[in-house]
């Protein structure tokens, strides 16, 4: 299974995806990967400045917003992409995330579009009967 | 979902259509758009329909698609004591929107300048991911700009005085509340202003046309006085620090909503009663955004002037470099409307829908009062805009409101795949535009076939006389995002 199917739905001017993943931490993984693909290429962008946050939410879905609203406020402040995360989700809700990428460099990263927010619309993490977790996610460009 | 013919362009999907309606939905649509009007704007527009305290209808325009929460191209009106204000409503870039600078300039005299000018209009406009602007601004200038918008660009030298007339509101948004917004908003947004973004923003240095429809009288009254004069369009908003003022309060009304006992049937409608601390401190915060939205678009004003008149060897006055308007295109605002029981002041969401208001209106400056209110339509960059004037049928059927925009029809995945940016960028150069852009890759996602046809939607909202046809911009060189 592919961890991520972008979606080229009808008219959309966004960038709609599928996430799968056998875990959540790894479903947040490709979620965060997704943004960065939605900007540049992920084999472009090296990982060598780590950025580590916390979050905490009232959901999972609350969750999953908070650390991708996150990510696109890290790359606009510190003018970085990210390639590689290190997720871990424990008790109620609660996130620790270490997101590894290097400055924005135009030449290099080639950036075609940017991401201005994450949203709400129709997140719903599902998980199938194979154990597989399963998100859909729009991202405002 | 049934709907019911009203007239030529407005079908009506009564409140029993869904549970939980309390006015009509209204699609304003010929029957072609209707044809191929997206389900999924449908069932927006009737969720918006649901919303507490929504007065007469919940209203979607001819270029209407299907976004988040709201379609893009919905309009709708809350009383201000029992209704809501909704981020899903405006969208996350707040005050997005379009100017439009005359010069007295004509395609022959710009044609040989043309090249030199769009690379210094390149170099003095930044674009793209990660760019920044050249004003740089304390945390209490950063207050002042959110306050005072195209004023305080005035104070600081990036306005001329008749620029604040010309702005919608005056490019201020009263009730701005700096501190209703979050730091991390703040840090987004300080060094962003002045620049213009990525994705569909852009600034187009364009040439005046007239179809049989367009009203030449009030296209003078403007400012545009014949075929072939140059003219300047941008379009772009309050980048990161508005999305993050969207972000920032979609994830607070979550527990808002929990509150007031409000349910909805998207998250992205997520809203809190305007007469409530919450939906206040939104309303500030979204003002601020609004506001830095105006100062934006005034600051690459200032940049498009110097240019110019570096180019020319002129003053930018002696170029007659006036605005002709500046319209926002995702705002909610407080009006005064008739509800269907008389007028009453309304918080009024345009989400991808432009003001329109007609001759006469006390909110327009002095030389437009007459004539009614400049709209600016943004078609594709390989097909042109539009300046319509507003009309007072839009005060009676869509909340004095009109389209924004030509519409997308493709993805961007689909656009990119069906043509290269740089073979996009030859044809365009064939076709006699020049192109500057952040992004190749981008620039292919923005090709004219992606977008519908700009004409048809302007033609539908002329016929139905919301907006009329005052004259038409075709692009001569553009600076995508």
């Amino acid at each position: 299974m592919t961890p991520i199917r972008v979606i080229e739905d009808g008219a959309s001017a966004d960038f709609e995806f599928e996430a799968f993943a056998e875990s959540l931490e790894s479903l947040f993984i490709e979620c965060g990967k997704a943004v960065f693909i939605a900007i540049s290429e992920l084999r472009l962008i090296e990982s060598k400045i780590p950025v580590e946050f916390n979050l905490n939410a009232d959901s999972l879905e609350d969750l999953l917003f908070g650390f991708l609203s996150e990510l696109i406020y890290l790359k606009d402040t510190k003018k970085m992409l990210f390639s590689k995360f290190i997720v871990e989700i424990s008790g109620n809700y609660s996130l620790y995330c270490k997101a590894i990428g290097e400055p924005i460099d135009r030449d290099k990263h080639q950036p075609k579009i940017d991401v201005k927010a994450a949203t709400y619309h129709k997140l719903k993490i599902e998980i199938n009967d194979s154990g597989y977790y399963r998100v859909r996610v729009i991202l405002d460009l | 979902m049934e709907k019911k013919r009203i007239d030529e362009f407005t079908w009506e999907i009564p409140p029993s259509a869904k549970a939980g309606m309390k006015v009509p939905a209204r699609l304003i649509a010929s029957e072609d758009i209707l044809k191929n009007l997206d389900e999924g704007v449908i069932e927006q527009i009737t969720n918006v329909a649901c919303l507490p305290g929504i007065r007469k209808y919940a209203v979607c325009i001819p270029d209407g698609h299907r976004g988040y929460g709201f379609p893009i191209g919905g309009v709708a009106a809350f009383g201000l004591n029992d209704g809501v204000i909704s981020p899903g409503g405006i969208g996350f870039d707040i005050n997005c929107g379009v100017r439009l600078i005359r010069t007295n300039l004509t395609e022959d005299e710009l044609k040989p300048k043309l090249k030199e000018l769009i690379d210094t209009l390149f170099r003095l406009v930044p674009s793209g991911v990660g760019s920044t602007g050249f004003v740089k601004l304390t945390d209490k200038e950063f207050d002042n700009l959110m306050i005072e918008g195209v004023s305080w660009c005035y104070r600081n030298g990036y306005a001329w005085e008749s620029d604040i007339d010309f702005t919608e509101q005056r490019g201020q948004i009263p009730g701005a509340k700096p501190q209703a917004v979050s730091a991390k908003a703040r840090e987004r947004g300080f060094d962003q202003i002045g620049t213009l973004g990525s994705g569909n923003h852009y600034l187009e240095i364009q040439k005046t046309s007239f179809d049989d429809e367009c009203d030449k009288k009030t296209a003078e009254m403007m400012g545009i006085e014949r075929e072939n004069q140059i003219t300047v369009m941008v379009h772009c908003g309050s980048r990161g620090f508005g999305h993050q003022i969207g972000t920032d309060y979609l994830q607070s009304f979550g527990q808002a909503m929990k509150r007031y006992g409000i349910h909805t049937n998207d998250r992205e409608l997520a809203c809190a009663p305007f007469d409530s601390p919450e939906g206040q401190a939104y309303y500030g915060a979204m003002a601020c955004a609004a506001n830095a939205a105006f100062a934006n678009r005034q600051v690459i004003t200032h940049r498009i002037r110097e240019a110019f008149s570096r180019v020319f060897h002129k003053k930018p006055e002696d170029l007659e470099m006036r605005l002709i308007y500046d319209v926002a295109h995702n705002i909610a605002k407080i009006e005064s409307h008739d509800t269907g029981k008389g007028y009453e002041k309304v918080i009024v969401h345009r989400k991808g829908a432009t003001r329109a208001f007609g001759p006469g209106s006390p909110d327009l400056p002095e030389m437009y009062r007459a004539i009614g209110q400049p709209v600016l339509v943004g078609g594709s960059m390989q097909t042109g805009s539009y300046l319509l004037v507003g009309t007072k049928k839009s005060g009676e059927i869509t909340f004095g409101s009109t389209l924004h925009g030509a519409g997308r029809t493709m993805s961007r995945a689909a656009a990119m795949k069906r043509i290269q940016g740089a073979a996009l960028r030859s044809q365009m150069e064939s076709q006699g535009i020049l192109v500057r852009t952040a992004s190749l890759k981008g620039l292919a996602e923005e090709a004219g076939f992606a977008y519908k046809n700009v004409e048809q939607v302007v033609n539908a909202v002329h016929k139905l006389g919301i907006s009329l046809k005052v004259a038409r911009f075709i692009p001569l060189a553009n600076i995508k995002g």
